[in-house]
């Protein structure tokens, strides 16, 4: 015990706990971080998190092409195979990174196109190739991709092609920029949203507390579908893209919300009955100060594992939206408008790998709620 | 006295380890000890001192990640003899001793019990569990149980809930679980400690009797010395995880042998001597004058309902405080006494009757009647300390900002300015000033109540409203805290209002005492005239009821030896 503090009278003997120097002297962060650590599942929600975010900031290198490319000579073209190693003319192996490209037949009938694989046809690719232009982080323009065809008129399909033969690899990784932003810029909104009005119930309790409860049962016993369905159509056809994402938006926010009013009403209830809120109001302080500086602090911990929770439900409802026609347009690139395509039964059982992005859907909400499972677990060290 | 000499339980070198983060609290070391059948082998030891993890562990229940290190717990069971370290913490043959041969009883009576079924249901199945016998037997035993505890009607309470019960009602429902098919060994783990004094008496001399009919031998553990002195027939010292002394009572009380055992008696017998009282002034100074305090609760409204359920928490109270005094108020739990202390400060408004605040400066003020501002400007005078020091200092806040948070609402010292006045503070509560920029999980329990006093003093107040501020210390430091606020008073003349369930505390702290009872003030008068020589009824028996750490009250014989248990 070297933190014991010697008092007057010598009977310090009996004025010891048994309590570890080490949680004694760890900050509360790092007491949280502790017991995040050891939530494996967390681990992973995080690294995987982390990542997606990662790829949605630097898609326009990591993809082969550009999101607006098409070339409809490869629609639907089936996804290729990287091949590191060609047979030269002496019959050995050398290293020669490459794809084959298809032969395509059209059936004169039914105008279906089929692909075959060409082994004639030979696409050197390569790393840090010149392709088409793009913005790297919205910042400087460049031409160099992560890896692609060293000609970039040859066509390059590593998860296939859509309708308009456009690569969906890079259309997904875009894609992850506006399905990741929208659940971050969404949760945002709701969180002020939520936390003002869960803290004004919360805090003052009584008539107010009662008013707003209703409201929040209200507005989440509304069918959600139909609701966004109307308000969507009070949008103006002729907005621009960047709008219309803003208006989704607020119609995500105006239902998500909800959620985190409630976890912070339930933190202010426990905290207002707490002792030292109670001095603190017997110590004159006002109100704003109680409730910013006495209790704000032990409720963050609690509002950043809401947060986390709330992302993967705007993700979820963006691609709802989106995918029923009525969220993002195109020329915007989500998730949820990829997986427009996937609403033709033909289309599918031609192009199975239409699919993809929803794949990257449920892994993000995957890891993000597991990231938000074992925030909440960790955001009270003290409990 | 009885002439057994093979002892029915016997534990040796036992040892507990906690591992927690990396490193283990030993919360148990090297602890050996004997229990005889029919003695009650009092535990005491303060809070951390191991004292219920050796009785968990007797048991086999200690908690994740507890574990028994080392030890023999050698029990004479019906089967022979078993060494209970030894067996599966889930296995059979520890579920056979547990409640059939060893009962436990836990401090907390609401919780042990389940709050959705029937006293009757879960007693019954205690006794099935056990016995092989009809429902209806088990039926009829159950209610024969309720009785020899003392519960009125047991037919009529085997059919209640547990939340229909009043606290002790649950602790004898409790009891008669444990006993329903008569254990040999009872282990009580502070079974009296969440109970009143009155409740407690009743229950302490229940557990007498039917340690007598039943030859049952009782581990009480227990931090209250007055209990000891009352019940123990043996007493064992535990400090730190380790036995520090045993023996009969009156050795260990009388002549105790070692200095930690002396520095807990001196504590607590220090509170049996009062400090010396203040002569009552002839003309005093009334600071706050209470006339008819009428306050009601009612629960069970609605938003389109009338609320229905109303508790009278005071009930007519007439009161004054004069300047510089001390004045306890005392009372059992739902007396209405912490619902007096806040309503003096104006946090709950009273429905009829007047509070009558006299300013330093003459002004009356009318405390029910106050605006915001005016009870803003008057909390600088009037503090509080709360019970609980744990949840009363803010985790997140160093004591430096928690001790100057009210100078920064009620007066515009700079940085500095309050920087030396919070070491000042600190220094007067006697705590080092070096400790202003630690956050409060870093201290104990006694020296966060310093922190406390701290804050209360920094706006140099008039009034301390002090709700129960030493009955969640350890007593060691309740003498501590108390002296402090003594000194305090002597240098500052503040006046207490000293909220209290436990009389010696008040004994040794008050001038003048109010006994409360259901929201009424039974009796007021000088401490000396309250404790010695009370004259209302309820005064009588809340007073006779606390055990006092003396030989002298008490009632039970005591043993003259242990050579009637052969060694020790």
């Amino acid at each position: 015990m070297s933190d014991s503090v010697d008092l007057d009278d010598g009977s310090e003997l009996l004025d010891q706990q048994l309590t570890s120097d080490r949680m004694v002297v760890t900050s509360q962060w790092s007491l949280i971080w502790y017991k995040f650590r050891r939530h494996k599942l967390a681990m992973i929600g995080l690294t995987v998190t982390l990542l997606i975010y990662l790829i949605a900031a630097t898609a326009g290198f990591l993809s082969p092409s550009v999101p607006s490319k098409f070339q409809p000579k490869f629609t639907y073209a089936p996804p290729q195979t990287i091949h590191f190693f060609k047979q030269n003319e002496m019959g050995e192996s050398e290293y020669f990174p490459h794809v084959l490209g298809y032969k395509t037949t059209v059936n004169p009938e039914s105008f279906k196109r089929s692909y075959v694989i060409d082994e004639t046809q030979v696409v050197p690719i390569g790393m840090f190739v010149k392709g088409e232009k793009y913005n790297f982080l919205g910042m400087f323009a460049s031409e160099t991709h992560l890896f692609g065809p060293i000609d970039k008129k040859h066509p390059f399909y590593l998860i296939g092609a859509d309708r308009l033969g456009r690569d969906l690899l890079t259309r997904t990784l875009y894609g992850a920029r506006v399905s990741m932003s929208i659940g971050l810029v969404g949760v945002a909104l709701s969180l002020v949203i939520g936390v003002i009005l869960g803290g004004v119930s919360g805090f003052y309790g009584g008539i107010m507390d009662r008013v707003i409860q209703r409201v929040i049962e209200f507005i989440r016993s509304i069918p959600t579908i139909p609701l966004w369905l109307g308000l969507a159509t009070a949008m103006p056809q002729d907005w621009p893209a960047i709008w219309v994402y803003f208006f989704i938006l607020i119609i995500l926010s105006l239902i998500g919300w909800t959620e985190i009013a409630r976890v912070v009403r339930g933190r202010f209830l426990s905290l207002r009955t707490e002792d030292f809120v109670m001095a603190a109001r017997l110590d004159g302080v006002s109100e704003m100060r109680i409730i910013l500086r006495h209790m704000m602090p032990s409720l963050f911990s609690h509002i950043i594992a809401a947060v986390t929770l709330a992302i993967p439900n705007m993700i979820l409802a963006e691609s709802a939206l989106s995918f029923l026609g009525l969220g993002l347009q195109p020329p915007i690139v989500s998730w949820g408008v990829l997986l427009q395509d996937t609403q033709n039964l033909r289309a599918i059982t031609q192009a199975p790998w239409l699919f993809v992005p929803g794949i990257c859907v449920v892994v993000a909400v995957l890891a993000l709620n597991f990231l938000g499972d074992g925030l909440r677990d960790a955001a009270d060290p003290y409990s | 006295m009885n002439n057994r000499k093979k002892p029915i339980l016997q534990v040796k070198n036992l040892s507990v380890d906690f591992p927690i983060h990396k490193q283990t609290i030993k919360a148990v070391q090297d602890v050996s000890f004997d229990l005889y059948a029919g003695e009650t082998l009092c535990v005491v030891g303060e809070s951390g001192s191991g004292k219920s993890v050796t009785a968990r562990a007797i048991l086999q229940l200690i908690v994740n990640p507890g574990k028994i290190m080392q030890g023999e717990l050698l029990f004479e069971s019906l089967e022979g003899a078993v060494d209970i370290a030894q067996l599966d913490k889930k296995g059979k043959q520890i579920r056979k001793i547990r409640g059939n041969e060893i009962a436990m009883i836990f401090q907390e009576p609401m919780t042990s019990l389940s709050p959705v079924h029937t006293i009757g249901h879960q007693l019954v199945e205690a006794i099935l569990l056990h016995n092989d016998i009809s429902k209806a037997e088990a039926k009829s035993q159950a209610a024969e149980l309720l009785r020899r505890v003392k519960i009125p009607n047991p037919e009529q309470a085997l059919n209640s809930y547990s939340f229909e019960f009043s606290g002790g009602m649950r602790q004898r429902a409790m009891i008669a679980m444990a006993l329903s098919c008569k254990p040999k060994v009872l282990i009580a783990d502070e079974p009296t400690t969440a109970l009143d004094v009155t409740t407690q008496a009743e229950i302490l001399d229940l557990i007498a009797e039917l340690q007598k009919d039943e030859e049952m031998a009782v581990l009480f553990i227990t931090h209250d010395m007055g209990v000891v002195a009352q019940i123990a027939d043996r007493v064992m010292v535990m400090y730190r995880g380790q036995k520090i002394e045993d023996g009969l009572v009156q050795q260990v009380l009388e002549q105790p042998k070692e200095a930690y055992t002396k520095a807990l008696l001196n504590s607590v017998l220090k509170l049996e001597t009062p400090p010396m009282h203040a002569k009552p002034d002839a003309k005093p100074k009334t600071i706050i004058d209470v006339k008819d305090l009428k306050l009601q609760f009612s629960s069970g409204g609605g938003l389109f309902k009338k609320p229905t359920l109303v508790v009278k928490a005071i009930d007519g109270v007439n009161l004054t405080i004069n300047e510089g005094e001390r004045l306890g108020i005392v009372g059992e739990s739902g007396s209405g006494k912490t619902t007096l202390g806040r309503s003096l400060l104006g946090i709950y408004p009273p429905n009829e009757g007047v509070i009558n605040y006299t300013r330093k400066t003459g002004e009356i003020i009318q405390i029910e009647k106050a605006n915001k501002a005016t009870l803003k400007s008057i909390y600088g005078e009037m503090r509080m300390i709360f019970q609980d020091p744990h949840s009363s200092l803010n985790p997140r806040m160093t004591i430096f900002e928690t001790i100057a948070e009210p100078l920064r609402a009620n007066t515009d010292m700079s940085m500095a300015q309050m920087r030396d006045r919070v070491q000042f503070l600190l220094e007067k509560v006697g705590m080092p000033s070096e400790v202003a920029n630690r956050y409060p999980h870093a201290f104990s329990g006694g020296q966060r109540q310093r922190i406390c006093i701290a804050r209360a003093i920094a706006l140099n107040p008039r009034v301390i409203i002090a709700d129960e501020p030493t009955s969640a210390l350890d007593v060691s430091l309740r003498h501590q805290v108390l002296d402090l606020m003594l000194n305090l008073q002597k240098e500052f003349g503040i006046a207490y209002i000293f909220i209290s369930h436990d009389i010696s505390v008040v004994r040794y702290f008050c001038d003048r005492v109010a006994v409360m009872e259901k929201g009424k003030i039974v009796e007021i008068g000088d401490v000396a005239q309250i404790c010695d020589a009370p004259q209302h009824p309820y005064t009588q028996k809340l007073i006779s009821s606390v055990p006092r750490p003396d030989l002298k009250y008490r009632k039970k014989p005591l043993l003259q030896t242990t050579m009637a248990y052969g060694d020790v």
